[in-house]
């Protein structure tokens, strides 16, 4: 994914400084993914390494993402833990809640694939992209709040590679446009193990 | 508007006709620590019937343990309390080394005090954090996470991991202190002694706000947490004064001086939920005291290696044993059974928090919605230890 | 008390319903006969000299190898008055395990009973409230049983690990080979 080239027009260079041409996919997407609300959805081990991420010396507030407890009022949901089959209902649900377009971001190798219990878990879900599309995957058992920060910036330059205003939820190599049981709308890998 | 129909002011609560609803809180809940639901049958705003489920975190321990060799068990038991991880490794690898009959020498017995008790005060900051979070003030929330975060870092250049260390091994510990460890430790733990810890007591545990939401509710009388195998500090709110780490000393703690922190009913009938958080804020200074005599103790001992009783392969004789220790969260027990092979037959984990939600539902009958979340919170349940 | 002293007691108040014991265990125990269970349990804590008021662990076991194969339920007790310790132990038959509930003696013997019903199948007759506690409501069998298998799904979910999980865990080979995975030696596999 290269950066996008600079919009060149017919306004180009007749401003003075001070004044800022862009696209509007640019200028939208920008605005997004600075201010990410993500769903406080720990689960387990890596929801403490969240909370830590989200308290004050590895502060997510100054990257405008903020936890908010209801999926309602959400952009990204972080599936910070291990997923049991009892669970995975209720984050398919949760999931399914959450307005469009959403993000989910898989922290810690539980719910990436099961993590240290996919051998003898008879009740761990090998991981969470059996019930919904992930968008960005940390690994780390629990990911250190420097690792869950770099997966939150991917996240952020995925952000803004999406086309909003062409299709909505649909970025190029993107999931969110995906239906759940994997038909996709453009011809891109799944990206699943 | 009719002029003849009632006024709502008018009707006693016998003619008003109610009915009871059902409220369901969690498995996705931020102030449920954890996946914990709760099925609440309420009238109106108060509780009449509660029932929680768990198992939204089951991830099978028991069965891992069953088919993993001992040593590697203990990662697996770092992940059952995700909060308070030596204190599960170290209840393991005592269970382990009370049937194999080895005893650690007296420098990593000194080793494994200290990070016990450090992880104790790091394991009570974010059960006090969490619970004032719950009951609605933020900021004690933010202070203790920052001053966890350097015991955190104290636990990372010791063994490289700031969560989930595997650092209790059977027979000794995994890794030694480095060097300048026992400087930089007396220097955070002079600065939690003379600021945190007064701020904290100042700033919200004798907060009158804070005292009012809770001071009287939840009350655990003795017999009820004795029936329901309350045990640390939800046991000691209720008044009792058991502590494993007096009465049925492990790794050396005997030797150390400190007091067991007991609810005393200051502000309302002992075993409120006021009790409860109390002995937790009590035990964290408490273990800071049991800290600075360990640090105390290793200035002066010989660095021994922490490797030398650890055995080459963990095969324990066939037989079975019942150890207990104290964790943060109560009296953490392992059930072994060994037939003699390096796999463990069955290992049973006896998890304080589990009995602990047990008395929930007797509890909580006759509350509202909003002292249930206080009374969670006071009997610090981590799901991970619960559903194992 | 120690435990011979205990051992006594039980034996002198129920006789041959203490089918036998291992005092010299590591933790000692007491085997009682399975029916007799609610009664002894029940002994334990009022007898003044026991005084057993808090049942510490209540786990099943499963010995199919044994002879006979039997299912233990063990029963660790303590004292808060006089500050011992001691455990029981009652073995079942492997098909449909059943032994009366303690509920009624220790209250926290509920939730354990649910659990040992859950995950390895004893019914505990009298039990108030005998369901599943850890696992969900349309689980299927009892998995800490030695003869359990995974099934391959639950509910369209995978529980045993899929041969491709299998292969690249035990064979070594790197995770994390996919379309988002930029290093140029694995750009070349399972391209889409």
């Amino acid at each position: 994914m290269s950066t996008p080239t600079p919009v060149r027009g017919l306004i180009h260079n007749r401003f003075e400084d001070g004044v800022i041409v862009a696209s509007a996919d640019q200028l939208i997407n920008w605005s997004r993914k600075n201010s990410i609300w993500f769903m406080t959805f720990g689960l387990a081990c890596c929801a403490i390494e969240m909370m830590a991420t989200g308290a004050s010396r590895y502060d997510l507030d100054r990257f405008g993402i903020m936890p908010r407890g209801t999926p309602r009022q959400c952009d990204l949901m972080i599936v910070a833990g291990t997923v049991t089959l009892k669970m995975a209902t209720r984050v398919k649900r949760l999931y399914e809640q959450m307005p469009e377009p959403k993000y989910v971001v898989s922290m810690g190798s539980c719910a990436n694939n099961g993590g240290p219990y996919w051998r003898h878990g008879y009740h761990v879900l090998k991981g969470v992209d059996e019930v919904v599309p992930v968008d960005v995957y940390v690994p780390g058992c629990p990911p250190r709040p420097e690792a869950l920060l770099y997966g939150l910036l991917k996240l952020q330059e995925k952000i803004q590679e999406d086309r909003v205003l062409r299709k909505r939820g649909l970025t190029v190599g993107s999931l969110a446009g995906a239906t759940l049981d994997g038909a996709a709308d453009q011809p891109v890998a799944a990206g699943k193990k | 508007m009719s002029s003849t129909a009632p006024w709502i002011s008018d009707w006693d609560g016998d003619g008003l006709d109610t009915d009871e609803m059902v409220v369901n809180m969690g498995p996705q809940h931020p102030a449920t620590h954890g996946v914990l639901r709760l099925e609440l049958r309420t009238d109106g705003e108060v509780v009449r019937a509660a029932r929680p489920h768990i198992g939204y975190l089951h991830r099978c321990f028991e069965k891992h343990a069953e088919n993993v060799d001992y040593p590697g068990v203990l990662p697996y038991a770092d992940r059952m309390d995700y909060v308070a991880a030596m204190g599960n490794t170290l209840g393991f690898a005592l269970t382990v080394e009370k049937l194999l009959g080895i005893e650690p020498s007296p420098y990593v017995q000194t080793l494994r005090v200290l990070m016990a008790e450090l992880q104790r005060i790091a394991s009570h900051a974010v059960a006090v954090g969490t619970y004032t979070m719950d009951i609605g003030a933020f900021t004690p929330f933010l202070h203790l996470l920052r001053d966890r975060e350097k015991i955190l870092d104290l636990f990372e250049w010791t063994c490289g991991a700031r969560l989930l260390y595997n650092y209790n091994w059977v027979g000794g510990v995994s890794h030694d202190l480095p060097d300048g460890f026992l400087r930089a430790t007396r220097d955070m733990l002079s600065e939690f002694d003379s600021v945190t810890f007064p701020e904290l007591l100042d700033l919200i545990i004798h907060n009158r706000i804070f005292v009012k939401r809770i001071a009287g509710v939840g009350v655990c009388p003795r017999e009820l947490a004795i029936a329901y195998d309350l045990s640390g500090p939800n046991l000691r709110g209720s008044g009792l004064a058991y502590d494993l780490r007096k009465d049925e000393p492990y790794s050396g703690y005997q030797g150390y001086e400190f007091e067991v922190c007991v609810g005393t009913g200051q502000y309302g009938p002992v075993g409120s939920c006021f009790d409860r958080n109390w002995v937790r804020v009590a035990e964290m200074r408490e273990s800071s005291k049991i800290v600075h005599q360990a640090l105390d103790r290793l200035e002066k001992m010989e660095k021994a290696d922490v490797h030398e009783k650890v055995p080459k392969r963990v095969k324990p004789p066939k037989g079975e044993v019942y150890c207990r220790s104290e964790a943060p969260r109560g009296q953490l027990g392992y059930y072994l059974v060994s037939d003699g092979n390096v796999n463990p037959y069955r290992l049973k984990v006896k998890s304080p928090c589990f009995t602990a939600m047990s008395v929930f539902h007797n509890l909580a009958k006759g509350m509202m919605i909003a002292d249930v979340i206080a009374l969670i919170g006071s009997l610090d349940i981590v799901l991970g230890e619960i559903d194992r | 008390m120690d435990a011979p002293a205990i051992h006594g007691a039980l034996a002198a108040a129920f006789g041959d319903r203490i089918t036998g014991a291992d005092l010299a265990a590591v933790s000692p125990f007491a085997i009682v006969e399975p029916l007799a269970i609610a009664e002894v349990a029940a002994f334990c804590k009022a007898d003044p000299a026991l005084a057993f008021d808090n049942l510490m662990c209540l786990s099943g076991v499963d010995y199919p190898k044994e002879t006979p194969p039997r299912m233990e339920v063990v029963y660790h007790l303590f004292s808060y008055r006089h500050r011992h310790t001691f455990a029981l132990k009652v073995q079942l038959p492997r098909e449909s395990p059943a032994v009366p509930s303690v509920e009624g003696v220790w209250a926290v013997a509920n939730w354990h009973e649910r659990e040992a019903w859950d995950l390895f199948g004893i019914a505990f007759t009298g039990h108030s409230d005998l369901r599943r506690i850890l696992l969900p409501d349309d689980w299927e069998g009892h998995p800490l049983r030695k003869d359990w298998q995974d099934p391959e799904y639950y509910n369209g979910m995978h529980v045993k690990p899929t041969q491709q999980m299998q292969e690249r865990a035990l064979g070594g080979e790197p995770i994390g080979v996919g379309p988002f995975d930029f290093t140029p030696a694995n750009r070349s596999q399972e391209e889409p």
